[in-house]
């Protein structure tokens, strides 16, 4: 039988707003409007707005929420309340299960954003590892409906709702009266642009939907948020990493913080690798001859495959560009061949980010 | 211009209008539109063979790559250069500029078996 597909709080409104819906891991969300090419544009060069309230809200409260954190993730969290961290969360063998942004609420809470596909094993994953610790673990991804506001001009448009919003630094999060209603403003994206996201209950987020419309932010879907993340060099969790691949490997490195106090999940693994260095690792290529690489497309270096592309897509601003698991030794520069349908186009590797603005 | 009322269709929604023994070949409206944002179009070898139903061109849009089929079987004889310049024109112009390339059909009664301009809309 069909898994019925589910519909986040605002699927009415991004198909009254003319989305084209798609199942993407099981959501039904909009891969684009009019075109990708002006999502893509006004993000860069505006602002646009994407419902992405198919990622999960995992709250963590009690007296060891902190230590918690800091022994599941891979960053160095600061206990200061308002501030928030990217990091990488490991399996024993220091392959990537999800990547995550952890928010300190106050000395004893925490919210982690996680991501839509991994939901499930990650909030497993965090009850199971929870045991002998003082914090409870609460997923509380379905009360949560949430909006990407991203673009130059973003927090421009949004001081008509809240004026202070430019002093929320980036990576940091505030709790705001939102049409009545209490919710969260985190100034970070999935763009490579300034902008923020709100996580808030369903009717408030389809007010502020509505509001946004009004204020100018086009409406995006995941097509344009493909290319922008891609553009940026943020990697998709379950196609640029997954579990057979750790943080280096990953060409995460910075994110593990190996002189943190507390022990982390893999980190005797993670400093071996470290000690040793890679034999793969992920970097970016842009093609020089015609044509659009896709994901799976093989990576050729003197006529031997050696890889294949693990995201790629036309982008506006570069052409055709991806990211691929290659050999440790080919660096920024070095010139190799894509595979699309039997044709060799030659490309060029790139270090990532392609695109790279004041963020 | 090739005016969709005058063009035979294919299932797959290519178009192809027949001028004696050639057929000149597009992709519909509706095609163009539910591909979108065209971004590259690797078109057929000038001279190559083609059969009818048989994958000929990808049109690539931002997002994904689409088969295009040639609805007739014989010889490509001329291709559009000009959607290779500018792959947008397939979106603006698919009736006329965006024309993809033109076959010399080995059998002309083939073109008696495709739809319609009323019964492909009837289709979609």
């Amino acid at each position: 039988m069909e898994k019925e597909l589910k519909k986040t709080p605002l699927y009415e409104a991004c198909l009254k707003a003319g989305g084209k819906m798609v199942d993407f891991h099981g959501w039904l969300l909009p891969v684009q409007y009019e075109s990708i090419i002006a999502e893509h544009k006004a993000v860069r060069e505006d602002a646009g707005m994407f419902d992405v309230s198919h990622m999960g809200q995992v709250f963590f409260e009690g007296k060891d929420a902190y230590k918690f954190l800091q022994n599941v993730a891979t960053n160095n969290y600061k206990l200061e309340p308002g501030r928030g961290a990217y990091a990488h969360i490991l399996n024993e063998n220091g392959g990537i299960i999800d990547d995550v942004i952890s928010f300190c609420l106050n000395e004893e809470k925490f919210l982690v954003v996680v991501n839509s596909a991994t939901r499930e094993k990650d909030f497993e994953w965090f009850k199971n590892k929870s045991a002998g610790f003082d914090v409870k673990v609460t997923d509380a991804s379905d009360s949560y409906a949430m909006l990407a506001l991203q673009g130059p001009k973003a927090l421009d448009y949004l001081e008509v709702l809240d004026a202070d919003i430019k002093l929320l630094k980036r990576f940091w999060i505030k709790e705001i009266d939102l049409f009545g209603a209490k919710a969260y403003v985190t100034r970070t994206g999935y763009t490579g642009e300034d902008g923020v996201e709100i996580m808030g209950p369903a009717e408030q987020i389809n007010k502020l939907f509505a509001w946004a419309l009004e204020h100018g932010f086009k409406p995006c879907g995941l097509g344009a948020r493909d290319v922008l993340r891609l553009e940026a060099g943020y990697l998709l969790s379950g196609s640029d990493m997954d579990e057979s691949k750790n943080p280096y490997e990953a060409s995460c490195g910075w994110v593990v913080k190996l002189d943190k106090e507390e022990p982390f999940t893999a980190k005797e693994i993670m400093a071996r690798v470290k000690a040793e260095g890679v034999k793969n690792k992920l970097i970016g290529f842009k093609l020089l001859g015609a044509g659009v690489a896709r994901e799976g497309c093989g990576i050729y270096k003197d006529g031997v495959k050696i890889g294949a592309l693990t995201s790629a897509t036309y982008s506006p601003l570069f052409k055709a560009i991806g990211c691929g698991y290659v050999p440790a030794e080919i660096n920024d520069g070095d010139k190799v061949g894509i595979e699309i349908r039997g044709r060799m186009v030659p490309a060029q590797a790139v270090k990532m980010p392609f695109y790279k603005n004041k963020v | 211009m090739y005016e969709q009322e005058k063009c035979k269709f294919a299932k797959t929604h290519e178009w192809a209008f027949i001028e004696g023994e050639t057929a000149v070949v597009g992709i519909s409206d509706h095609a163009q539109h539910e591909i979108s944002d065209i971004v590259f179009v690797e078109l057929p070898q000038k001279g190559a063979q083609v059969k009818a139903g048989e994958r000929c061109c990808v049109i690539e849009s931002v997002k994904s790559a689409s088969d295009i089929f040639s609805p007739v079987s014989g010889e490509i004889v001329e291709v559009n250069e000009a959607v290779t310049a500018d792959p947008a024109l397939v979106n603006r112009e698919p009736h006329a500029g965006g024309w993809l390339f033109k076959v010399k059909m080995s059998d002309v009664k083939e073109a008696d078996a495709l739809l319609s301009f009323e019964a492909y809309k009837a289709s979609l």
